[in-house]
């Protein structure tokens, strides 16, 4: 197949921004997503890391076509080359590309979580596999009976990440599965996403524990703000900062509990108040006039990907 | 000059600033109302004036909601009739809305024992079918004016004063209130000063949404005969009267005051509705 | 488990039904005192056409009703009086209230469920095609005639419905129930549809809007939840969408809105018996409150609440059964949306 070396999924410069009414009723358009960039090839894990707010739920919904309606997305998606647009969205969406929510409220509150599982197709294969699953995942075959109330946290996060496992998509988006499983039951999860990834497809693994992150994954994408400042080999996240491109990863990898466990400072600016230029720059210690200019493109270095004028 | 660069200034997407917009509608809502009251309390006894030379004129120029069967103005009648639903409306949901706020900040703010005898009060109020109870007021006010005020004041304050309890409840758990609670400030002290202030967008949004209610059932309850005496023109006598000459062909004597009605209706829910967004913006985006 | 749940809703059952109780003896008390404030002489009213009537007849009779008695004797007397099934003789029909009750129900219940029913069908239907096409020309129109419809005066649009059907097209009649000059069990069911035709139509109108808006509003936030994105993350369709999510979540709300309505039907079957003059509980309770008829006026005011508190107990015990959330204790704290 000539498609083989082609990447799974390639997100070029999305930018998403939603059309709002602020208190005077002004209509503004809010850009919370801008310039993000990553790649995944099959047979691979791809972690997405950074704080909450930098836009990594959005990515999911941006990839499967679930925006709202007053969101604007601009960039391209590709998917297994071809473009991914509204009619392609649709059609690949729970067979070839499937989402691991991240909450409890993304099940039914009334119907039992088996039959959730399971989804809209009733066959008895579809059954067999959902009882695997399940028994994989340690949930009883009762589980299948309850409603999503009746779950505990863990149980219900067993369950969203079923949903993605029964189905035989090629490329899996995990929106944050592992919190509220105790580390047992997210090891073995984490594991069978590897599984899945050995077999050839492909999984987003959307975190913010790098920890679990650096176990299972490939490459590290490290969003900022809404954009892509770093894609890197997982490895390089391994050998400490000196291996690592942007200021902001350093930053996080300083934040770590085993290393030097050291929050930098400020805050990360919110949609709608974005700085000119290089977003991290407020923050940045090589801050300097070139910054403030533009906000930098992506460029290749040393095996990774980057996005600022100052790494080397 | 200036007046170009202050519409430029207000919002350039809508050529007007929504809030401003808002304001202006509701004005003009509210203009409409008064001048039909206005113009109700001047037509006085035109209204009433039989003249057999005009009786049963199908609507025209000159009277354009026709003449009824004694040959009186049919369009004076609506608007005398409107005119005095507008006035009941006002006094009795004015009532209710004050008896609304007061037991919902006393739900809120007694005890528990106090918040349970007036949830099983409002139980009791909304077990009877409210036209019903309405029916059992007039009838033990001996009907008339004073009936109809006091039913639709006795009726229509459970909606709000829920509204207000979960309102002041809110307000009550929050930080400052706590701290002024234990620098001393007395409830009252509060209630004036924290509390007030809070409830009243829910009170004036409130007060003018009941009215629809109270006036679709002044209008029923003298429709059935328990409001107001049979000589004044309400419209609920109007279209009770209306009934027997229907048959005969007079469609006019029934639509136009009922229409004319229902347009009151929506013009105080949609001015409800706007004070509701100026009020609180938040609440009204659907 | 399910031993536990049945128990936690048996007992919510005992204690709602000890409320109705509490609520049922509280009307009674508020109608009686309402009814003895009228200013109307009651001896008046019933010697009103018997001609000369002279003091000590009157006197008499006050005696035999028990008027002279201190208002809580008077009250006891009645209250014991209803609960041995003696509610009275109407002063206006010459028969017993709970004859005339027993009656006249008949015909309101048949106005009330065709009515009750048709207006949840259409309600239902008509809030669905506003949710799924939310935002778009269908759901506002469909949206501002609901709204426009919650303005317009049930007996207005009878009248209205008077005119067009009876008056112009003369589809149907003009009143009554069942046609003049037939015995009771002569009139077919079909003349009893045909008489039942209008008011129906009329008290459906006025209820619809109501369940259409708070369908639409339901199903709004249900298509607008996480699970439903979820769910089209997945791949369904709109149509999959509503059969798997979108009823399981709207149409137990509705029907239970449509039980608790049983206050504001009987109000709007009042306007509508009344215009049609359709010989149900509504038109005699307002012919009662008009001739000061005060043992009918009492037996249909405590008879409704005991309708509208048995609909409220209906939509309580179908919210309790059905809803798998209800009557459970939630195993691990944080399960629900937290």
């Amino acid at each position: 197949m000539c498609h083989d070396n082609l990447p799974l999924l390639e997100v070029d410069n999305l930018s998403v921004s939603f059309r709002m009414y602020d208190k005077a009723f002004e209509q503004r358009d809010l850009k919370v997503i801008q310039d993000l960039t990553i790649t995944v090839n099959k047979g691979e894990i791809l972690a997405v890391a950074g704080s909450s707010g930098s836009g990594k739920s959005l990515l999911a919904h941006a990839v499967l076509g679930l925006l709202p309606q007053n969101a604007t997305v601009g960039g391209r998606i590709f998917y297994k080359g071809r473009p991914l647009d509204v009619e392609n969205q649709r059609k690949l969406r729970g067979s070839e590309i499937a989402l691991i929510p991240q909450s409890v409220t993304y099940l039914d509150p009334l119907m039992q979580v088996g039959k959730q599982a399971r989804g809209a197709d009733k066959s008895p294969k579809r059954l067999r596999r959902q009882r695997e699953v399940f028994q994989r995942l340690n949930l009883t075959r009762q589980t299948e009976k309850l409603y999503p109330f009746q779950l505990s946290g863990g149980m219900a996060r067993r369950v969203l990440f079923s949903t993605a496992i029964i189905t035989d998509a090629e490329l899996v988006i995990a929106d944050e599965p592992t919190p509220g499983m105790h580390l047992d039951q997210a090891l073995e999860a984490l594991s069978i996403l590897r599984e899945l990834a050995d077999k050839g497809k492909g999984i987003i693994l959307i975190t913010h524990d790098i920890d679990l992150a650096l176990q299972f994954a490939d490459k590290i994408a490290v969003f900022y703000a809404g954009t892509t400042v770093e894609e890197l080999p997982v490895a390089d996240f391994a050998k400490g900062p000196g291996a690592l491109r942007h200021p902001y990863s350093k930053a996080l990898w300083h934040a770590l509990p085993q290393n030097d466990f050291m929050p930098i400072e400020g805050f990360q600016p919110y949609a709608g108040d974005l700085p000119e230029g290089c977003l991290f720059a407020p923050r940045c210690p090589l801050k300097t006039s070139e910054c403030e200019a533009e906000n930098p493109p992506m460029r290749k270095l040393r095996g990774g990907k980057v996005r600022c004028v100052h790494a080397s | 000059m200036d007046k170009q660069l202050a519409i430029k200034a207000s919002g350039q997407r809508f050529g007007f600033n929504r809030r401003v917009r808002t304001v202006i509608i509701s004005i003009f809502l509210l203009g409409i109302i008064i001048g039909i009251f206005i113009a109700g309390i001047f037509i006085g006894d035109d209204a009433m004036a039989v003249d057999f030379t005009r009786k049963g004129i199908r609507p025209s120029w000159e009277y354009p909601f026709g003449t009824d069967w004694l040959g009186r103005n049919m369009l004076l009648r609506t608007v005398k009739g409107l005119s005095i639903s507008i006035m009941v409306g006002t006094v009795a949901s004015a009532v209710s809305a004050v008896l609304a706020t007061i037991i919902g900040i006393a739900a809120a703010m007694g005890s528990k024992w106090m918040d349970s005898a007036i949830g099983w009060l409002i139980d009791l109020v909304m077990g009877v079918p409210h036209l019903l109870l309405l029916i059992l007021i007039a009838f033990a006010c001996g009907r008339g004016l004073t009936g109809l005020l006091t039913g639709i004041a006795v009726t229509h304050w459970t909606g709000l004063a829920r509204l207000v309890r979960a309102e002041v409840l809110q307000i009550r758990s929050q930080q400052y209130i706590t701290i002024s609670r234990r620098l001393g400030k007395s409830t009252g002290w509060i209630l004036l000063h924290h509390i007030l202030p809070h409830v009243l967008p829910q009170f004036v949004v409130g007060l003018v949404l009941l009215f629809p209610h109270a006036i679709l059932h002044e209008s029923s309850l003298s429709f059935l005969g328990y409001g107001l005496p049979p000589e004044q023109p309400a419209i609920g006598i109007i279209l009770a009267e209306s009934m027997k000459y229907l048959t005969g062909g007079m469609w006019w004597l029934a639509f136009f005051p009922g229409i004319t009605l229902v347009l009151i209706v929506i013009l105080f829910d949609k001015l409800g509705e706007n004070l509701k967004t100026l009020l609180d913006p938040y609440s009204a985006h659907e | 488990m399910k031993r536990k749940r049945l128990i936690n809703i048996s007992k919510a059952i005992g204690k709602y039904l000890f409320r109705v109780l509490t609520l049922l003896l509280a009307t009674s008390v508020v109608a009686f005192v309402l009814a003895s404030l009228s200013p109307i002489d009651p001896v008046q009213q019933y010697v009103m056409g018997a001609g000369a009537v002279s003091m000590e007849q009157r006197e008499a009779i006050s005696e035999y009703w028990g008027l002279n008695a201190p208002p809580t004797e008077r009250y006891l007397n009645w209250l014991s009086a209803i609960l041995r099934g003696d509610m009275g003789v109407s002063i206006l029909y010459r028969q017993p209230v709970a004859y005339i009750i027993a009656d006249r129900f008949i015909n309101t219940f048949a106005l009330m469920m065709t009515s009750w029913i048709l207006s949840g069908i259409i309600g239902f239907t008509l809030g669905c095609i506003m949710g799924i096409w939310r935002g778009k020309w269908v759901d506002s129109i469909i949206k501002r005639v609901c709204l426009v419809l919650c303005s317009v005066p049930t007996f207005w649009l009878g009248l209205v419905f008077l005119l067009i059907f009876s008056v112009w097209l003369g589809w149907f009649p003009i009143g009554f129930s069942s046609p003049i000059g037939i015995a009771d069990s002569d009139v077919s069911i079909w003349q009893r549809l045909y008489h039942l035709a209008l008011p129906a139509l009329t008290l459906s109108f006025i209820s619809f809007a109501n369940v259409a808006m708070h369908t639409r509003q339901k199903l709004v936030d249900v298509l607008e939840s996480d699970y439903v994105l979820f769910a089209r993350a997945r791949g369904e369709d709109t149509w999959t969408i509503m059969k798997r999510h979108g009823f399981r979540n709207t149409l137990l709300p509705a029907i239970t809105l449509q039980f608790a309505s049983f206050a504001e039907l009987f109000g709007g079957s009042v306007l509508a018996e009344n215009v049609f003059s359709y010989p149900g509980l509504g038109s005699a309770v307002s012919a009662a409150g008009l001739n000061s008829d005060v043992p009918l006026l009492l037996g249909i005011t405590l008879f409704s609440a005991l309708f509208v508190f048995s609909g409220n107990f209906i939509a309580n015990i179908i919210y309790g059964v059905v809803d798998p959330r209800i009557g459970e204790e939630r195993p691990h704290g944080q399960a629900i949306g937290d």
